[in-house]
This record gives structure tokens, C-alpha cells and sequence, in this order.
């Protein structure tokens, strides 16, 4: 935790001076985040979406929301851009206090969430003159990634997006140079995937989506591709594994998880705004989230991808058509199973956000195929990312008290039915 | 001893009780509105689930008698309703004294309060006759059986017949006399009570025997013609029943409270349960195929699958508007000036369902008007806005997974002739003609059973083989 909040601290320092020291800052978006590159031509990132949940975190999103609603933008737009627009109005000011940098260059990778195009046109026309360079990200319609996709991206990121990136930054692009950064994000890869597996262990040592996303932080705010992160997520890992080892349950805000009564699987971004006592909903309850979607938005490694240093820019295009957003409907299905049945879940439960449409559209769906498929007991609730308004604490409550029961009675049953004799 | 169990369904709307015995078997139900004090509402609604109760047995013990000499059944019948009015007379004394020492805060000055102490003991002595004719006449009918409403309205009327300036301090009066009024338990003798219920429809038969000769406005009425000539018999036949019955101690075993007030319940935590279980639950115990169950009650809706068990596997509840539960209805019930339980009936005598677009309870409102404004038939309006509220309910099925036979309808709601309609229609055109579609004249108690059934189940510890018995078990 000391670790990560002096890395994120050093990041928006670094930001905060850019001007001085002469270095070009790129907006880009953590979904198909092409931090690697970013660094490759030694420039910083700045990702919206991280400062709007940031800002709703710190009880900011409310007014900039207002205020981007007065500049026009209607109630239902994602409230991560109006959050963002509302900061951007505001002098943007950033999470830690010090002022952000205007962009240098807008690099839109665009994972199958339609509203990130939206969102960069508003940020075009905030910032006039500012290049955009484009990264179109083929959905996985058909379920899997072809030669043709493959070479469509690595077709852009030649003629599109690496042109403007030397331009901007005056580097010329070097290989070598991204093929080390790519070595630094493999292990990073390796060392979360180990992490978000240690969960399979009873008591889980960690909480998969709560704490989870913390764990996330480093790799998807800037930080894959530097030895930073590989130092982070090996001592993140051993900490874990000392817990695994003496049996502990997760860490609360309230301390340690002392009985684990529910292992949950869950499906869309949590609410940020009151999240700790979102939080505080699962623990009192004794419910740990062993596995969640949310945390593979930045990347999905489950399956064994991991940039490859081989062949750098091939790899930056499978990481970013392999982003969860970027998957077909029966492959999330498919990953949410997969982590349903291997970690052992008692339900499986969404928080579905209105207007996050690359989450949202599909949930019924999944929660449908998963309740057939597997027999799980399946829950549904809804709140908003960073929109304070839309956050119903008793609502919440009320459905989660009623999902729990159903959990404990299904689990009595169960046991009951496993004690009988055959 | 026997043993009971009881389950309390604190809705928005209505708190409701049921008391079951060691077979799940409902013995008595009692039901009142919600109001402030959810302590006195649970308490109200147990204490009319106990009176209810101790009637059952009577009515068990004399089940014999009554179905060959249909004359027991109408006294019992008339005992209850006066029974209910003495109940009744009670609390409105208590709004009288609660009037006379609110009076001088609303009054303007002392000739006013003068003026107004008669006027008010007339409206009392009023309301208390014409409410005892009612319930002894059994023509409450339709109308709620509550007594803020039943009084509300009465005293309503009443006070546009008075000149103007007794308007707004009258007014203002029953709304600060009516919350303390309601929020208090008043504690009633079985015995005591029903001794005087006998002695008043005693003196009620005998005037209706002495009436004079020409008079023969009730000889269409044979039980009560029957009634007339032997109602003393009768009468003390019953004495010794009514005695065993009103001693019978009912030991409460376990209870468990539900309903979205369970929380402020005066219940240990473990006693406490969500009401989608326990309203699927209940449900599942009347009719035990059900698997998908749908409760549209005051404030919310709730689609429910459930297992071979009656247990939950997946549910869906309406989140950020209420438009399409009970309290839709009430507003649009008020919005016409007509009481709740008509509007079903008038819906009914549509001719065509006119569109409503609106998804808002206010809007709605407001779009009814509008309606009206340009001619459209208020029932061809009703029919409408039911069918509006039904759609709502489908889409909340449809997320929920759909309907599975056998489907079960509860909640309040669920005792409107025109919804009702509705949603077997719209059930039946979208998933199947074959279903079996299932409403139960309580369905506004399932919740309150399933708590009922829960407090038995966690008192026994009962395995899962008579789990899937006693969910089997027919509930009467």
C-alpha cells in the first residue's frame, strides 16, 4: 500500500511537471491502454477515466458532474466523461491536488465502448489543436482474434498512431527500446495473474474486487512496462502468500475478515462514490469477492496472453482486442464460469450501471446462461460509477440482504444434501 | 401445549400477521395499515392475527353445527363484525379525548373553541353510529377496513357540510390528532370483548324481532329470520365454546419479521428475514409447483424463481420508481375521488384500454386529466393505466428470467380484478397458454406466511427430507 501510493504519488508529480521538464503528456484510456508505447517515446499518460473514479472517491464527482450537466451534457451521458468534463472545467485538478497537464497528443484506443469516441470528440474540441490519433480495436464478434484483425491493428499503429506519437515527442520509435518495456510487462502479467489466483485458496487472503481494485492500480494507471511495477507486484505477492500461508482471510477497512461465509464472483465496475460502504455491504455480510470482471478491464491474462517482447507490436494488438470490454457476450460467459466453478463461488452477482454501456449491455444475459449453465444462485443490483446521486444505500442493502439469505439458505440445503447418505 | 408460529410482513402500505400451527396451517391473519410507529403496526397487526385466530378455533369447534344450522354461522359472523366495531369504538373515543386536548392549538381564539367542542362531539356521535350500522350491516364492503380511513372519511365529509371558518382548524385538527391516536396499542380482553359484541347483537335481533308488522324490508333474509326467533339459543351455546377459546393460550414459538420495515422490527437479528424469501416461500406452501412468482405489493414489485423447495434462485426487484405497484393505484384512486377497491371493478367495464404513456405515478396523473379533459371514459382510462402498470410487472419478469409454470401471483395488488386480468392475459400470450397461473384470496398474507413458515422451520432445525415434505404439505 506504502509502495503503491508513492508510486501514484511520483506519477502525478512527474505529471504536474511536465511542462517543465519538457515532457509530452498523451490522454489515453485504460481499456487497450497502450502505456508501452507511451513510454517508449518517454512521454507521461493521463487516464481520464482513472481520474473520474479518483475524483468520485474524493466526494469531487457530484459538483463537476453538475457542472458538465450545465455545459449541456444530458443526465444519462457515462458519468466518468462528465466527471471528466467537469473536472477539465474546473482547472483540472487532479486526484492528488496538483494541476494536470493539457494533453499533448489524444490517443483513443477504442475497445468497443462507443461513448470513449464521444468522449475524446468533447475533449477534440476542449483541447483545439491538440492531434488525436486513433487506434481502432476490432471487436471479438466471432469469438476469437484472426490474422486479419491482427495485422489491420499493427497496420494503424505503423501508419497512425506511432507517426503522431514521434511527432509529438520528437523520439524516434525504437524496437528494442519497447521490446525491453515489454519484458517488465509480461512479468507484471505473470505476478497479477498469480495474485488473482491466490483467492482460490479458503479463506481467500485478499478480496478479488474490493480490494482488487487497488491491486489494479499500478498495472493499469501507467505503470506496466516499468521494473516499478514488477517490484510492486512481487511484494504484493509475497505478502499475500505470507497470509495464504498463516491462513488469513482478507483485510477490511475494519480489519481482517475473520469468517468467510460467501465466495462471490462479480460482474461490473463498482460504485465509487460510496465505496466504502459498498464495501461494507460484502464484509459485514462475511462476503468475499474471489473473482470480478471489473479487474480485468485493463487486460485479460487468465488465458495465458502476455505482451511478448518477440513481437512487440502484434502483442500491443492482441492486448488490446483481449480487453474483457472487447469480448464477445459467450466469452465473458465463458471467463465468468471459468472463475464461478474454479474458485468456488456461492453466487455469482452484478452491479449493473445504466450508463456504462460496455459493462451493462448483456448483464440479464450473463446472469441468465450462468444460473442454467452452472446452477448458481445469480443477484442483481444497480448503482452508478461516479455519479453520488444514484447511489441508494438502502435499495442496495435491501437486495444484497436478500441475495445473502438466499446464499445461506441454498448453502444449508446443500450441506444438509451432502451430509445425507448416497 | 400447542406451539405457534408467527410471521410479520411490515410493507410500505400494510403490516400484516399470520399465525400458523406445528403443521404450517394459517389460524388467523390480521392486517392493518402501516404507520410511523412500525413497533405499534407489528404489534396491531398480530394482535388482529390472535383475535382472528381465536375465532378460527371457534369457528373449528363448531363446524359441525354450523354447516346444518346456517343460523351459527350468521351470529358468528355478526359477532365478528361487532366485535371489530367495539374495537373500533374504542380507538375513536380515544381520537375524541385526543381532539379535545388539541383543540385550543388550532382554535383561533376562545369563542371559537366554544363554538367548535359541540360540533365536534356531534361529528363523533356521528361517525360512531353510522360506523356501527355499517359493521353490524356488514356494508363496509369495498371500503378500507382501517380506522384512519374509515374515520378519515367519514369526518371529511362532515366537516364540508360545516360553515367555512370551522374548515382549516378542523382539519388541522384531525391531522395532529390522528398519528398519536394510531400510534397507540390499546390493549382489549378477548372475553370481555366478544361478551359485549353478544350483548350488542343480541339487543340488535331482538329489536329487529320486535319491529312492527308492516316493516318487512329484512324477510328476504332467512338466516337472520332464523337468527331472530331463537338468537338467545344460540347465543348460549356458544358461552361455553367461547370460554375454552378465549383461554387458550397462544404460545408464539418462534416469529420472524419481513417487509421492508423489518429492520426496525423489535426482533432478535436472526428473526429478521428478506422478504423475497419469504414471500416466495409463502407462496411455494399454497401452491407447491410454483416456480415463478410475481408480488406487487405497496411500493414494490418483485419477480421470483424459485425451486422444487421454494427456495430462491434468482429475483428481481423494481429499483428507482414505484410506478406500477400499490401506491400508483392509491394516487390514481385519489386523483379520481374513488376508494381503491373500486377501481378494479371500473377498469373492468372498459370498453377499450386507452394508452398511457406515462412510466411515472405523477405524470400519470397528470396525463389521466388530460384524458378526461378531452373525453376519454374514465374506465377506458382504467383500463389503460392497469394495463400500464401490468407491462411494467412483465418487463421485471422478463428480467428475471421469464415465467415458469406454475405461476403465482401475490401481494395486495394482486386482489385487483383488472390487474389481475392483466397479468394472466399478458402472462398467458407470452409464455404459454398451458400455465397454470394461481392467485389465492390472501395473497396479500404470503409474505407474512413464509415468515410464519421460517420461524417453524429454524425452531425445529428440520432437514432437508421434511423440508421437501412439509413444503409438499397442502396449507389451508
Amino acid at each position: 500500500m506504502v509502495l503503491q501510493k508513492e508510486m501514484l504519488a511520483r506519477q502525478f508529480r512527474e505529471l504536474s511537471m511536465a511542462k517543465e521538464t519538457g515532457k509530452k503528456v498523451v490522454y489515453t484510456f485504460v481499456p487497450g491502454n497502450l502505456s508501452e508505447l507511451i513510454h517508449a517515446f518517454g512521454m507521461l499518460p493521463v487516464y481520464p477515466e482513472i481520474n473520474a473514479l479518483q475524483s468520485g472517491m474524493r466526494k469531487k464527482s457530484g459538483g463537476f458532474i453538475r457542472d458538465a450537466e450545465k455545459a449541456g451534457h444530458s443526465e444519462d451521458v457515462c458519468t466518468y466523461v462528465k466527471c471528466d468534463v467537469g473536472m477539465l472545467l474546473n482547472g483540472n485538478i487532479g486526484p492528488t491536488g496538483d494541476k494536470l497537464p493539457a494533453p499533448d497528443l489524444l490517443l483513443l484506443s477504442y475497445t468497443g465502448c462507443f461513448t470513449f469516441m464521444k468522449w475524446f470528440e468533447t475533449l477534440d474540441r476542449l483541447y483545439p489543436g491538440v492531434p488525436v490519433a486513433m487506434l481502432h480495436t476490432p471487436y471479438q464478434e466471432n469469438g476469437r482474434i484472426t490474422r486479419e484483425m491482427t495485422d489491420y491493428m499493427v497496420e494503424q499503429l505503423k501508419t497512425e498512431v506511432i507517426p503522431k506519437m514521434e511527432k509529438v515527442s520528437g523520439v524516434k520509435y525504437d524496437e528494442t527500446r519497447l521490446a525491453e518495456i515489454l519484458e517488465h510487462s509480461a512479468k507484471a502479467e505473470d505476478l497479477i495473474t498469480k495474485i488473482f489466483n491466490t483467492t482460490k485458496n479458503k479463506p481467500s487472503p485478499i478480496d478479488g474486487y474490493f480490494a482488487g481494485v487497488y491491486y489494479i492500480g499500478p498495472i493499469n494507471a501507467g505503470f506496466r512496462g516499468t521494473p516499478d511495477a514488477v517490484e510492486y507486484y512481487q511484494a504484493l505477492y509475497d505478502e499475500i502468500m505470507d497470509r495464504v500461508e498463516k491462513g488469513l482471510g482478507p483485510i477490511t477497512p475494519e480489519g481482517v475478515m475473520e469468517e468467510e461465509k460467501f465466495r462471490l464472483v462479480v460482474e461490473g465496475p463498482p460504485n465509487w462514490t460510496s465505496f466504502r460502504n459498498f464495501w461494507k455491504l460484502f464484509y459485514d455480510m462475511g462476503a468475499v469477492v474471489v473473482a470480478s470482471s471489473y479487474t480485468k478491464v485493463g487486460g485479460v491474462y487468465d488465458y495465458g496472453f502476455r505482451h511478448d517482447p518477440a513481437r512487440p507490436l502484434e502483442s500491443l494488438a492482441h492486448y488490446c482486442m483481449n480487453c474483457y470490454t472487447n469480448l464477445n457476450l459467450p466469452q465473458r460467459i465463458d471467463l465468468l464460469a471459468k472463475y464461478i466453478t474454479d474458485f468456488q463461488a456461492d453466487g455469482f452477482l452484478v452491479n449493473s450501471i445504466k450508463s456504462c454501456n460496455s459493462f451493462s449491455a448483456g448483464q440479464l444475459l450473463m446472469m441468465r446462461q450462468l444460473e442454467e449453465r452452472l446452477g448458481v444462485p445469480v443477484g442483481f443490483i444497480e448503482s452508478d460509477l461516479v455519479d453520488p446521486r444514484y447511489f441508494s444505500y438502502s435499495n442496495i442493502k435491501n437486495r444484497l440482504d436478500s441475495f445473502f439469505q438466499m446464499l445461506s439458505q441454498r448453502k444449508a440445503i446443500r450441506g444438509e444434501m451432502e451430509a445425507m447418505p448416497a | 401445549m400447542k406451539k405457534y408460529y408467527l410471521g410479520i410482513d411490515l410493507g410500505s402500505t400494510t403490516s400484516k400477521a399470520v399465525i400458523i400451527d406445528e403443521k404450517d396451517r394459517i389460524i388467523g391473519r390480521g392486517i392493518t395499515n402501516t404507520r410511523s410507529n412500525y413497533e405499534v403496526a407489528a404489534e396491531l397487526a398480530k394482535q388482529a392475527a390472535i383475535f382472528n385466530a381465536r375465532f378460527h378455533l371457534l369457528q373449528q369447534r363448531l363446524s359441525g353445527i354450523m354447516e346444518s344450522r346456517p343460523e351459527y354461522r350468521r351470529y358468528l359472523d355478526d359477532l365478528k363484525d361487532a366485535f371489530q366495531f367495539l374495537q373500533f369504538r374504542e380507538r375513536m373515543q380515544q381520537l375524541g379525548k385526543q381532539f379535545r386536548e388539541t383543540l385550543p392549538a388550532v382554535a383561533s381564539d376562545t369563542q371559537q373553541l366554544q363554538q367548535m367542542e359541540p360540533l365536534l362531539d356531534k361529528i363523533i356521535g356521528e361517525i360512531l353510529a353510522e360506523t356501527k350500522s355499517d359493521y353490524l350491516e356488514h356494508s363496509l364492503g369495498g371500503e378500507s377496513q382501517f380506522f384512519r380511513d374509515i374515520v378519515a372519511e367519514r369526518y371529511n365529509a362532515r366537516v364540508a357540510d360545516l360553515p367555512k371558518q370551522y374548515f382549516e382548524p378542523l382539519m388541522l385538527l384531525f391531522d395532529k390528532s390522528i398519528n398519536p391516536v394510531e400510534n397507540e396499542i390499546l390493549q382489549f380482553d378477548f372475553r370481555e370483548l366478544v361478551d359485549e359484541a353478544m350483548g350488542m347483537i343480541n339487543d340488535r335481533y331482538a329489536f329487529l324481532a320486535d319491529r312492527p308488522e308492516g316493516d318487512r324490508s329484512l324477510n328476504f333474509d332467512a338466516e337472520l329470520n332464523l337468527l331472530m326467533g331463537n338468537y338467545r339459543k344460540v347465543s348460549d351455546s356458544l358461552s361455553e365454546h367461547i370460554d375454552k377459546v378465549a383461554k387458550e393460550a397462544f404460545h408464539i414459538a418462534n416469529m420472524v419479521g419481513t417487509g421492508y420495515g423489518r429492520a426496525l422490527l423489535p426482533f432478535p437479528e436472526d428473526c429478521i428475514k428478506s422478504e423475497i424469501l419469504c414471500h416466495a416461500f409463502g407462496a411455494h406452501a399454497v401452491f407447491p409447483n410454483t416456480r415463478t412468482v410475481l408480488d406487487i405489493g405497496g411500493q414494490d414489485t418483485k419477480a421470483i424463481q424459485v425451486d422444487q423447495y421454494g427456495l430462491v434462485t434468482s429475483f428481481h426487484m423494481n429499483d428507482r420508481c414505484a410506478a406500477g405497484c400499490g401506491r400508483y393505484l392509491g394516487y390514481i384512486a385519489d386523483e379520481l375521488s374513488i376508494s381503491l377497491n373500486e377501481l378494479g371493478p371500473l377498469a373492468l367495464e372498459a370498453r377499450k384500454e386507452v394508452n398511457i404513456c406515462s412510466t411515472c405515478t405523477v405524470f400519470a396523473g397528470a396525463e389521466l386529466r388530460e384524458l378526461l379533459n378531452v373525453g376519454e371514459k374514465r374506465e377506458d382510462i382504467l383500463a389503460g393505466l392497469h394495463r400500464a402498470i401490468v407491462m411494467r410487472a412483465m418487463s421485471l419478469l422478463a428480467r428475471s428470467g421469464g415465467v415458469r409454470n406454475e405461476f403465482t401471483f401475490t401481494g395486495g395488488v394482486a386482489r385487483n380484478q383488472a390487474v389481475l386480468r392483466y397479468v394472466s392475459d399478458l402472462v398467458r400470450k407470452n409464455y404459454g397458454q398451458d400455465l397454470t397461473i394461481n392467485v389465492h384470496t390472501d395473497s396479500i398474507f404470503m409474505g407474512a406466511l413464509g415468515g410464519a413458515m421460517f420461524a417453524r422451520r429454524s425452531a425445529e432445525g428440520l432437514t432437508t427430507e421434511q423440508l421437501e415434505k412439509n413444503t409438499a404439505s397442502e396449507v389451508h
